[in-house]
């Protein structure tokens, strides 16, 4: 376990770093830091000696190595809108969008596991060949649109669900949480669908091939051979070995879903990091466009490893909790 | 001696896009108590699948047509789903061709033996346990209680195969089905493992079919063989007067082809031409495009089967019709 820990943080420094670089560049490439904190009144001379105290005059190199060094201690430099550090503007928002994406990892894993299955079974079955069909339509939908058509079905038309917000939060311990109202959870329901909408037909189809992939190798013939009944042959014998590439690429699903937030939020104006990117855009606020990115890519490296962690638990051929 | 197992007029077909496919063609042989069988032939002459038919386990889109499998009286053919389960894997175990794939890798072996226990009798996980480990003993597997615990990829491929003969012996069934058990081994390994299996079919009393193309392994381990080819049986009698004697142009083939046959430094026996496809199997008696043997008739009418040496044996060809 111990090694295993510290090549991964080996391996997330070297990534972090170079997640770091290219959003580095995008920063110093666009906007003009100097403009924006100063008004039109101040005189050329006054602004070139700010340029010279904030040290944008320096070689990239140092400035990129200044901003590592700031980096690393929690610094990911001053909103230029919100006129606060960007870190803090982000913590703030991501509650907000980590409650989104676990709601809609959990749709997907409620729905997928137990319809993946069923149509692995039974391929010939017509609700196997429903789902696979419609999952082909709810693929090659975008985010968006289906966002825009569940809100024009269940809010605007039924008027059963809200279209947009989070409704009533409770703040613990600075983490504004939907989870505890019955206001927060409905207004979870939209948004949460929509953002697993595309996710869920890919999940149930790789579920349904590579089950029936495993459905056809030996050591399946043989638990059959040895009498077992079809349920556990089906739910331990195959779903185990099904779960192991599903993991795989379900861990990375997951990190895309974060990017998929900026849709999904922006529609219902879910006031998480999604929303917080695109208006960051719109504003130039680079600095928070930098911090996002960097925050993200913590956010994809510590998915991953939690993913390795539970695929090493699913599979005994990689132990990475250290046995004997 | 009861009988066991009698396969009889046993008809298999696969059913395909464009019509049903005759796989196997009228397969009868039976099977006393502890007896031993074994069942030859090259790749594609329907062994495996006869073999698998008996616990009703074809793949798709294969399905038997036709014929009786009686099992200790019962026809196997016509039993429910739920008593064909009851069957295999308690009374009729199962033996595959490669160690390296029947173990699921990603349960232990005591799972994997313990299930099977659970599937069939009433009793405790512990119980079970107890009755793995002494099977496992059985099979001269060092320290049982701590290799229950481990993983099939923490062994080798001959323990392997012990362990899936441990697990066929766990319900102490009447009949082993072997399919090439020792193929996938090294050659060294073959000769314990088969000396193991017959060892343990004796002192318990087992029936076997042995579902091999290695007349040589099959000399040494059955009482009886029935040779296949094209999904039918062309010969069968005891082992001994088929080594001997061997009637069938096809057996003598076989028989010619074993590498102890040949001189040292010439080239091995071989048959001439290929095992015909499903699709393509030749009118009249199916052997005959590779059969030295060949006469007129062969081409035409299928033979039937001639009963020599006290109804013991049997052969289907022309040859020894006219003779």
């Amino acid at each position: 376990m111990f090694a295993f820990i510290v090549k991964r943080v080996v391996q997330s420094i070297f990534v972090m770093i170079v997640i770091a670089f290219i959003g580095f560049c995008i920063k110093h490439q666009i906007g003009d830091p100097v403009r924006d904190i100063v008004g039109i009144s101040v005189s050329a001379e006054e602004r070139e000696a700010l340029r010279e105290e904030l040290g944008l005059n320096d070689p990239f190199m140092i400035q990129f190595g200044r901003f590592l060094k700031n980096a690393a201690q929690g610094d990911l430099g001053l909103s230029y809108f919100f006129k606060k550090p960007a870190l803090e503007v982000i913590l703030a928002k991501a509650p907000a969008t980590i409650e989104l994406v676990l709601v809609s990892s959990l749709f997907i894993i409620i729905f997928s596991i137990p319809a993946g299955i069923f149509a692995a079974i039974r391929p010939r079955h017509w609700f196997s060949r429903f789902m696979m069909g419609t999952s082909i339509v709810g693929v090659s939908i975008p985010v968006f649109l289906t966002a825009i058509l569940l809100i024009f079905v269940f809010s605007v038309e039924l008027n059963w669900l809200p279209s947009y917000g989070r409704g009533e939060t409770v703040n613990i311990g600075g983490w504004q949480t939907g989870f505890l109202t019955i206001d927060g959870l409905i207004h979870l329901i939209l948004p949460g669908i929509a953002l697993s909408s595309i996710m869920l037909p890919l999940f149930i189809r790789l579920i349904r091939s590579e089950m029936m992939e495993v459905l056809e190798t030996d050591y399946i013939k043989y638990a059959w051979a040895k009498g077992l009944k079809p349920g556990r042959i089906w739910l331990l014998h195959a779903f185990k070995n099904t779960l192991l590439p599903v993991i795989t690429v379900g861990g990375v699903q997951l990190g895309i879903m974060i990017a998929y937030t900026i849709l999904t939020e922006t529609v219902f104006q879910w006031q998480g990091m999604g929303f917080m990117f695109l208006e960051a855009v719109e504003r130039s606020d680079t600095s928070l466009l930098v911090a996002y990115m960097v925050f993200v890519g913590v956010l994809f490296v510590v998915v991953n490893t939690v993913v390795d962690i539970i695929y090493g638990l699913v599979n005994p051929m990689v132990r990475i909790t250290g046995r004997k | 001696m009861g009988r066991l197992l009698e396969v009889d007029n046993l008809e298999i077909k696969f059913a395909l896009r464009f019509g049903d496919l005759t796989a196997i063609n009228g397969v009868s042989f039976t099977l006393d108590k502890g007896e031993r069988l074994g069942l030859v032939g090259e790749s594609g002459a329907g062994k495996s699948v006869t073999g698998f038919a008996i616990i009703n386990l074809i793949s798709k889109p294969g399905y038997i047509s036709g014929g009786r499998i009686l099992f200790q009286g019962r026809d196997l053919t016509k039993m429910s789903y739920e008593g064909v389960r009851q069957i295999r894997g308690d009374r009729i175990s199962m033996i595959f061709q490669d160690p390296m794939m029947t173990l699921n890798p990603v349960l232990t072996v005591g799972t994997q033996m313990i299930e099977t226990l659970l599937a069939h009798r009433n009793m405790t996980v512990r119980d079970a346990e107890a009755v793995s480990i002494e099977k496992l003993k059985k099979v001269q597997i060092s320290s049982p209680e701590q290799r229950l615990k481990q993983y099939p990829h923490e062994f080798s491929g001959g323990m392997r195969q012990r362990i899936v003969i441990a697990i066929a012996l766990l319900t102490g069934p009447e009949l082993i089905i072997a399919d090439e058990p020792t193929t996938a081994l090294d050659v060294t390994i073959q000769a314990e493992i088969m000396d193991l299996l017959l060892g343990l079919c004796e002192s318990e009393n087992m029936g076997l079919i042995l579902i091999t193309h290695d007349l040589a392994v099959v000399s040494q381990v059955t009482e009886k063989i029935a040779v296949m080819y094209a999904g039918k049986i062309v010969e069968s009698g005891p082992t001994e007067r088929i080594i001997n004697d061997p009637l069938h142009p096809y057996t003598r083939g076989l028989i010619n082809a074993l590498p102890e046959v040949a001189e040292p430094g010439t080239r091995l026996n071989q048959i001439p031409g290929m095992m015909p496809t499903l699709t393509s199997i030749p009118k009249g008696c199916s052997f005959h495009p590779r059969c030295d043997y060949r006469l007129d008739v062969c081409e035409t009418e299928d033979p039937e089967f001639i009963y020599l040496e006290n109804n013991k044996r049997r052969v289907s060809c022309h040859y020894w019709k006219n003779k």
